[in-house]
């Protein structure tokens, strides 16, 4: 069973607030969760290779070409706030 | 005469070209069904009639000049609004892409724009297509068309809902762990899970990269091998797609199935498979007996770890696809922050569902420091293992048949408070996916009313054989014809 502190602990990785509710709810799903997953301990894979997918398919490359795109309106038209042009953020630092 | 909504894409393409109706007139019966029979449905999320007509009344005006067209020109299509569609809202049915216009087409978007194909709108799906029964969607849920109470299935649940209840000619939508099968099952339509990597998913916004496949609804398995022709192959923009030539399905689905082998493995047939759907199943591999298809048990040994294998790889994957909705350049951003890590915890926590949450958090977790090789590694090697088995089948059968679901729809709100109940659904359908296989449904049955799909299992890129054989078995039996009374 996971702690409140370690879903409060994830949840902050994953960048997602959290009420105290919530943090009950997925405390009780999140640990069934894993509890239903940890079956997967029980497999011998101590002779297995990692799929990671599966079309056998490595290094594919594309063509090093220049292609003009200019979607900037409709780029920009889609950000919650703009200024000159620009995408406009919350201050990173603190003062 | 029925109505030009109820035709199949062959007829309706066959319709065209005799005259016998215009694109429009076809477009018109489509949306007056949308109209009459969606407030009670809710298979779409976005109906797009301005769009639709004009589009129709291009190809009429091509139609009228004697031009050469697709077989898909003026055929409506619904899509499921998981797929970026340009200039039209694209949501994955979440808050927090509510007002997200993409300025790009999918490529499968793109190719069904270029032929002429008449957009009837975007179809509702679980939110970001995390789920099986369309209820994880942040709008409304879809209701099945058999049982208004029940769920259409899903993720794909909008456009299988649409397919049953004659909404659209043909659908698309997208399968990583049964988002195609299920539903088909569910709504008692015909939907093709492609091998990984057939069809391009540029523009079809990600869930788990490793496992997301693009692929069509048909009323028949004869329309979907015709639209298959237009979405397999090759694309620049998807790196997962290989050049591999693409089969003239049409041609390959009308031959007989005399002497081919059919898997059947003992691990589906479990505790917990609703009598009425196997004996659905049983019925209906004495069909393919009599169609003179040899029957072999099999074994999947690996079956059982499917659902364990898939709900790592999936919440891991997606807890990285989705690190993108952080309400910076486009989506939901939230108007309480006071500063940038602010703006990341709120927006996602009002943007992002329940189950969206769940899966971030769980993935977060199984990639987390200490943790990588128990849980996301582990699962990567037991994905070898149920891809093992069924390189391993392939070798003495053509094909695999298996049930769907274990059950037939369920009652809207029946599991949805039980996640783990929820994710076991997909028991049949996941292992098929982690394979990398492509996998047709095809209805097979009633049980109590309800329809019930077997599952058609290929190889890797063999989509010929389960078409020819889902082709052959409709050619020899009714119940792709059976529609519920609306």
């Amino acid at each position: 069973m996971l702690t409140i502190q370690e879903v409060q602990h994830i949840a902050q990785l994953a960048r997602l607030q959290l009420s105290a509710a919530d943090e009950q709810k997925y405390q009780q799903q999140l640990s069934s969760i894993l509890e239903y997953v940890s079956q997967l301990s029980q497999v011998d894979t101590s002779q297995v290779l990692p799929t990671s997918q599966v079309t056998g398919l490595e290094n594919i490359t594309q063509a090093d070409q220049v292609v003009e795109l200019n979607h900037q309106a409709e780029l920009l038209a889609q950000a919650p706030d703009t200024e000159a042009g620009q995408i406009k953020v919350k201050a990173v630092f603190k003062e | 005469m029925s109505k030009l909504n109820e035709l199949t894409l062959v007829d309706t393409f066959q319709g065209l070209r005799n005259k016998d109706f215009s694109a429009e007139e076809l477009t018109r019966d489509c949306l007056a069904r949308i109209e009459k029979v969606d407030e009670q449905v809710k298979a779409y999320l976005t109906v797009t009639p301005e769009l639709a007509i004009s589009q129709a009344q291009a190809v009429d005006q091509k139609i009228g000049r004697g031009e050469s067209l697709s077989p898909l020109a003026g055929i409506p299509v619904a899509i499921k609004d998981l797929f970026c569609t340009q200039g039209v809202r694209t949501t994955a049915a979440s808050k927090i892409l509510e007002q997200y216009v993409p300025p790009y087409d999918a490529t499968v978007v793109k190719t069904l724009r270029s032929a002429g194909g008449v957009f009837l709108g975007k179809t509702n799906l679980d939110e970001f297509a995390m789920g099986g029964s369309t209820e994880n969607s942040a709008y409304f849920p879809t209701h099945n068309p058999w049982d208004l109470a029940r769920v259409p299935g899903g993720s794909s649940g909008g456009s299988a809902a649409a397919m049953a209840a004659d909404e659209c000619i043909y659908a698309l939508g997208t399968d990583t762990g049964g988002s195609i099968r299920e539903p088909a099952s569910f709504c008692g339509t015909t939907g093709l899970k492609v091998s990984y990597g057939r069809v391009s998913r540029f523009g079809v916004l990600a869930m788990t990269s490793s496992l997301d496949t693009v692929g069509p609804f048909g009323k028949t398995a004869e329309d979907v091998a015709l639209i298959m022709k237009y979405l397999a192959g090759h694309d620049d923009k998807d790196s997962t797609t290989p050049n591999l030539p693409v089969p003239d399905y049409s041609a390959e689905i009308i031959k007989d199935l005399k002497g081919l082998v059919m898997g059947v493995p003992k691990e589906y047939f479990i505790e917990g498979l609703d009598p009425k759907v196997k004996a659905v199943v049983e019925e209906s591999i004495k069909k393919f007996e009599s169609l003179g298809v040899k029957v072999q048990e099999i074994s999947l040994p690996h079956t059982a770890y499917g659902v364990a294998a898939y709900y790592i790889i999936c919440p891991s994957e997606v807890s990285s696809n989705l690190a993108r909705y952080d309400g910076i350049k486009y989506g939901h951003s939230t108007a309480l922050a006071n500063d940038l890590l602010e703006v990341y915890l709120k927006s996602r926590a009002e943007g992002l569902g329940a189950e969206a949450k769940r899966r971030v958090m769980v993935g977060t977790y199984a990639l987390s420091a200490g943790y990588y090789d128990a849980y996301y590694l582990q699962a990567q090697k037991v994905r070898t293992l149920v891809k093992q088995d069924f390189t391993q089948a392939f070798t003495k059968v053509d094909f695999i048949l298996t049930p769907v679901a274990p059950t037939p729809a369920f009652k809207i709100g029946e599991n949805i408070d039980d996640p783990i109940k929820m994710y076991l659904s997909d028991v049949f359908t996941i292992p098929a996916s982690l394979a990398g296989i492509c996998g047709l449904v095809v209805p097979a049955g009633l049980a109590d009313g309800l329809p019930v799909g077997i599952q058609l299992l290929g190889d890797r890129f063999k989509e010929e054989m389960v078409l020819r054989v889902g082709h052959q078995y409709q050619q020899a039996t009714n119940w792709h014809k059976q529609k519920p009374q609306l």
